[in-house]
């Protein structure tokens, strides 16, 4: 192995950072979340207070006690989360979620947002690219087309003469 | 004086209704050029004037509705709803916006106010602030309609009128809920002035750099205020609603941060068309979704479509509004139909990688969150429509949704600043992001040795992985403004031969707007690192017999007692907890529970303790009926300090960004050629 092959400084130093992340995630691994916590933050409570059920904080709740019960007997029965889910649903309804599913018409819920801004994006980029095709005009080549009236140009130029503002700054960052 | 307010009420509909007829046939009569028998410049000063009395005679109402709060007059439908005899003064004021009528008449008084200021300042420009000020009195006829004839605030009660009044709702009995409304509705009604100068401008083709200059600091300032009510707003769900967070993605919430969302969009793509004469359209229309947005809000929660825990007011005015907003949206499509091609732009974007492009970026992702929010917003409403199931749409939504699109927009405040104007070369691209990359890793090494752990039993933990990523994010941010402001200090350091601090003060005076800005966008990475504290929230509840102990962090909470106290207004019962740390003690916190007398309801008064680690946040939720013991529940909330910090930080670039550039005398001496240049002049003034 020659000199050909050594890699630059900044490629290792690269390599060593993305190692030492690698190392910090693993070293994190095994710690133990609570489920009950988790699961809890995932539905409603159901008495009205529109709270997650993690998060009702009304003493004498009529509800959280006995979901935050039945949501511990779903975890002890070794049911899947989608199992006690489906449970609450076929008991309070689909409210009881404290977010859409991903199926059926609720999946849409969740992708319409990427949808709208990845098609968003891409007409940006697209009409970036095109304008750049276009080299830049400057501000006359473009301006004169649009006002062809003189009588319009004149007048817009007599506002800007006529107000004191000054816009030649170079507001902004 | 119900009577009084009544009359009020009813002139300022005249007044306003003469503003806008007169203003509009002036503003005809000067267009087309027709003869006629009066002057139509006189005709507009008219109409002018009577803007000016509409505001007078709706001030009127607003003082007849606070007296009547003040002498308890309980004939008053509204005043018997929303106070009563022993509600201590600064909550007398908060009567006026605590009901829906009240909040209707601030709404109204706040228009005519901030059009009472443009029509004094009409010398700037009389026919454009004519325009502006007819179409200001058509939003403000809309609203003495709603006032006059759906939502009376002087309505009187049939029947023998009570010796004391319902009181105010417990929840709004807290410091915030005097200031926190009122900000928030100047932020709204704020919205109208840069509204009415779009709307304005562009049926008189007026050039649109002239417009959006002359409405910038209406602009800023409106949004400083709803900025200032949003965090408002968050800090009373924080220290009332005692559930330990300050963001629920509540409907309520939510319509007051949409028009913010396009609102910030508005104020970065506005440079693009003042420098560069681009984005004229877009810009048009972001201040149009903006004021109908302002308009959505109330249309949605007060009108019942979707329910909130912080409508405090719902009836049937929705129609009103969903009428009105249909309104607007035709009179806006018509007239931008009709003169677009005024709105033609001056130039394009030439390169992918560039200032431009990043404002167009920065615009997207910003109205993308809008859009998330609105679609999750009304999407209980479309799922109900659609398959006849309504479903909740909640924090886990917006978390997974939201966040992602927030961490991409704290991404381009940092990058937007280091691209150049035009284009840009990848030696450049280089030169300026070595040092926030670096920053960005570093902070990522950082976290993770300290025991940030985006991985949880082989899982990824979203809530810590978002986290991490934002505070590398808010690392490279940081970095990216430091480093510009450094650049600009360090040439003028080596020109004046000021020390660096006093060079950047001279530099940040010298193009406030510029790095007024930049402060700005340190205060929300401020914010975002505050938020993102959240992941690592902590709580424990217990109950709690004398001498009982819970841990919760650092801290050991130990009960030493409970008390009870009374007064006019309401009966409370404390709690007293010692907090010790490593065996010291250190302070008492003292959780309450209230009972108001005149309405009968419970609140809770939560006990914080603040430091810029974090928030010790103590609930007294009340006492187990079984054992009579008091439950509490303990947080340990990181990093929530920096949240109102970083408003702080936001607020005061914003008022630095409002303040006039200081103009290098450099530029502005005239020295003959002759003369020699002296080292003051060289130096610059300050």
């Amino acid at each position: 192995m020659g000199a050909s092959t050594r890699l630059p400084a900044w490629v290792k130093a690269l390599e060593a950072t993305f190692l030492a992340v690698a190392i910090c995630f693993s070293l994190g691994a095994s710690s133990p979340t609570s489920r009950i916590d988790t699961l809890s933050h995932r539905l409603m409570c159901q008495c009205g207070c529109a709270q997650l059920l993690g998060e009702c904080d009304h003493v004498g709740c009529p509800d959280r006690d006995k979901e935050l019960a039945e949501l511990t007997a779903g975890i002890a029965s070794s049911l899947t989360d989608q199992q006690i889910f489906d449970t609450f649903v076929a008991k309070y309804g689909a409210t009881v979620l404290a977010a859409p599913t991903t199926h059926g018409f609720d999946l849409v819920a969740w992708i319409a947002p990427f949808a709208v801004f990845g098609a968003a994006l891409l007409l940006t980029i697209l009409l970036i690219r095109r304008w750049g095709g276009l080299g830049g005009k400057s501000r006359a080549e473009f301006t004169e087309p649009a006002f062809v009236d003189p009588a319009e140009r004149e007048r817009i130029e007599r506002i800007r003469r006529e107000t004191s503002i000054d816009t030649g700054s170079s507001g902004g960052y | 004086m119900a009577a009084f307010g009544s009359f009020c009420l009813l002139i300022a509909l005249a007044l306003a209704a003469y503003n806008l007829l007169a203003g509009a046939l002036a503003l005809r009569l000067i267009a087309t050029g027709q003869p006629a028998r009066i002057s139509p410049e006189r005709l507009a000063d008219t109409a002018r004037r009577a803007g000016i009395a509409g505001f007078w005679a709706v001030t009127g109402a607003a003082f007849a509705l606070v007296y009547s709060v003040f002498t308890n007059d309980f004939s008053i439908t509204y005043i018997l709803d929303h106070s009563n005899r022993a509600l201590p003064i600064p909550y007398k004021f908060a009567a006026l916006w605590s009901g829906q009528e009240g909040s209707l008449l601030l709404w109204a008084w706040l228009l005519g106010t901030y059009g009472f200021i443009l029509r004094l300042l009409h010398k700037t420009d009389v026919k454009l602030y004519a325009y502006a000020g007819s179409i200001l009195a058509g939003i403000q006829v809309f609203f003495l309609l709603v006032l006059n004839f759906a939502a009376p605030p002087f309505a009187l009660l049939k029947g023998a009128v009570p010796p004391d009044g319902n009181g105010l709702n417990p929840l709004l009995q807290y410091p915030e809920m005097v200031i926190h409304p009122p900000m928030l509705y100047l932020g709204y009604v704020g919205f109208s002035v840069p509204f009415a100068f779009a709307l304005g401008a562009l049926m008189m083709r007026y050039p649109g750099e002239k417009w959006i200059r002359i409405t910038r600091a209406w602009t800023m300032v409106t949004w400083m205020f709803l900025t200032c009510g949003i965090f408002l707003g968050m800090h009373w769900a924080y220290a009332v609603l005692g559930w330990g967070g300050y963001w629920g993605w509540d409907p309520v919430e939510n319509a007051s941060f949409m028009p913010w969302l396009t609102g910030t969009a508005f104020l970065h793509s506005v440079m693009m068309q003042e420098r560069k004469g681009m984005m004229k359209s877009w810009n048009v229309w972001l201040i149009f979704s903006t004021f109908l947005l302002t308009m959505l809000g109330t249309t949605l929660t007060r009108g019942g479509l979707v329910s909130s825990v912080h409508a405090f007011a719902q009836s049937s005015i929705g129609t009103w509004f969903v009428v009105f907003m249909g309104i607007v949206l035709a009179i806006c499509i018509f007239t931008y139909v009709l003169q677009r091609g005024h709105l033609k732009t001056e130039h394009h974007l030439e390169s992918l990688v560039s200032r431009e492009s990043s404002f167009l970026f920065n615009n997207l992702v910003l109205l993308t969150a809008c859009f998330v929010i609105l679609w999750g917003t009304l999407f209980p409403i479309i799922s109900e429509y659609v398959q006849g199931t309504k479903v909740t749409v909640g924090a886990p939504f917006y978390n997974r949704v939201a966040i992602p699109i927030g961490l991409f927009l704290l991404f381009l405040t940092g990058v937007g600043p280091l691209l150049p104007w035009r284009a840009t070369s990848f030696k450049a691209i280089k030169r300026n992001f070595v040092l926030p990359v670096i920053a960005l890793w570093a902070t990522v090494i950082v976290c993770l040795a300290v025991g940030v752990k985006p991985w949880q039993n082989g899982a990824i933990d979203t809530g810590s992985f978002y986290a991490l990523v934002s505070f590398a994010v808010a690392a490279a941010v940081l970095t990216a403004i430091g480093s510009e402001f450094l650049r600009g200090a360090s040439v003028i350091s080596r020109q004046t031969g000021r020390n660096l601090l006093a060079a950047t003060w001279l530099l940040t005076r010298r193009n406030t707007r510029r790095y007024g800005g930049y402060l700005v966008h340190i205060g929300v990475v401020v914010v975002v690192i505050g938020l993102a504290g959240s992941a690592f929230n902590r709580s424990v509840e217990s109950e709690m017999a004398l001498h009982d102990r819970i841990q919760i962090g650092p801290y050991t909470l130990v009960q030493v007692g409970a008390t009870q106290d009374s007064n006019d207004n309401y009966n409370s019962e404390y709690t007293m907890l010692d907090v010790y740390k490593g065996g010291k003690r250190l302070f008492q916190m003292t959780p309450e529970k209230r009972f108001y007398l005149a309405s009968g309801q419970p609140q809770t008064m939560v006990a914080i303790h603040s430091v810029p680690e974090w928030d010790l946040y103590v609930v007294y939720e009340g006492t187990n009926p079984d054992t009579a013991q008091p439950i509490i529940k303990a947080f340990l909330n990181p990093l929530v300090g920096w949240i109102w910090l970083g408003l702080v930080v936001m607020v005061v670039g914003t008022l630095i960004a409002l303040v006039p550039s200081l103009t290098p005398a450099t530029a502005s001496l005239r020295v003959p050629a002759a003369q020699p240049v002296t080292e003051a002049v060289l130096k610059g003034g300050d």
